[in-house]
């Protein structure tokens, strides 16, 4: 399993705690500290897009966030359980609020795409994920 | 660390100080703030970030959406951010050549182009 495994209800207010958790398991993982920042800002555009989707589709699902420690790197997975049109579909749901929305999406994802060099967004009928990726540095133990 | 906000007028100007972080959960407060703003005829902003930890996509959005009001009104909405990691946000993003930017809020005042 990951290393460490978070899910939480699709609400704004536990999208800061994603951001904390994450950062403090990336710098145990040997995240650089000058790219802890980076690390911080894509899993909250992650997550603040996954709980936008869950609340626009009405799902009551939590948002799943995989830290996934691995030898020199340190991936976050970010999941979500909105059905996602596949290309040719026209997409559910009406009016202009649907198109909004869709503008704060590309923004969040126009971000993560900007601050994080291999990132893999896929998405299908049962969800999406974000999977973002940083190398790491193997940490030196100093022993007492 | 919660939202802060502040305003005071200096000249025409209002500056509206923010402080701690804007995300998804904590913007919505600061679009409340510059729409009151505007409603009560505040047209000319300048919003100071110097106090700002942290800022995301959501409140880019919030600050884009603040421009748009004021300048339906033939206002501005000038930053003061001295930060390079909220600045990195604003230039990933292209956002440098739609906001001005100053480095305080005495020269933000003081713009006029």
């Amino acid at each position: 399993m990951a290393t460490v495994e978070l899910r939480f209800s699709a609400l704004p207010e536990h999208v800061r705690t994603a951001r904390l958790v994450a950062a403090a398991v990336a710098r145990r993982a040997g995240v650089d500290e000058a790219v802890l920042d980076e690390v911080r800002l894509a899993v909250g555009e992650a997550c603040t897009r996954a709980v936008g989707l869950h609340q626009s589709g009405g799902i009551s699902a939590p948002v799943q966030v995989s830290l996934i420690e691995e030898e020199k790197q340190f991936s976050i997975e970010v999941g979500d359980e909105a059905p996602h049109s596949v290309p040719g579909d026209k997409g559910s749901g009406a009016g202009g609020d649907a198109d909004m929305d869709s503008e704060e999406d590309d923004m969040g994802l126009a971000v993560i795409s900007g601050l994080v060099d291999d990132v893999e967004v896929t998405a299908g009928q049962n969800g999406g994920l974000i999977r973002m990726t940083w190398p790491t540095t193997p940490s030196i133990a100093v022993l007492p | 660390m919660d939202l802060s906000l502040s305003t005071r007028t200096v000249g025409d100007r209002t500056v509206v100080e923010v402080g701690g972080e804007i995300d998804v959960y904590t913007a919505p407060k600061l679009r409340e703030q510059l729409v009151e703003l505007v409603n009560d005829g505040s047209f000319h902003l300048v919003v100071d970030m110097e106090g700002v930890d942290f800022l995301d996509s959501t409140g880019l959005g919030v600050l884009v959406g603040g421009l748009k009001r004021v300048r339906a009104h033939e206002g501005s909405l000038r930053l003061v951010c001295n930060q390079e990691r909220i600045l990195k946000i604003f230039r990933i993003t292209g956002l440098t050549k739609v906001f001005p930017i100053h480095t305080s809020v005495d020269e933000a005042v003081a713009a006029t182009d």
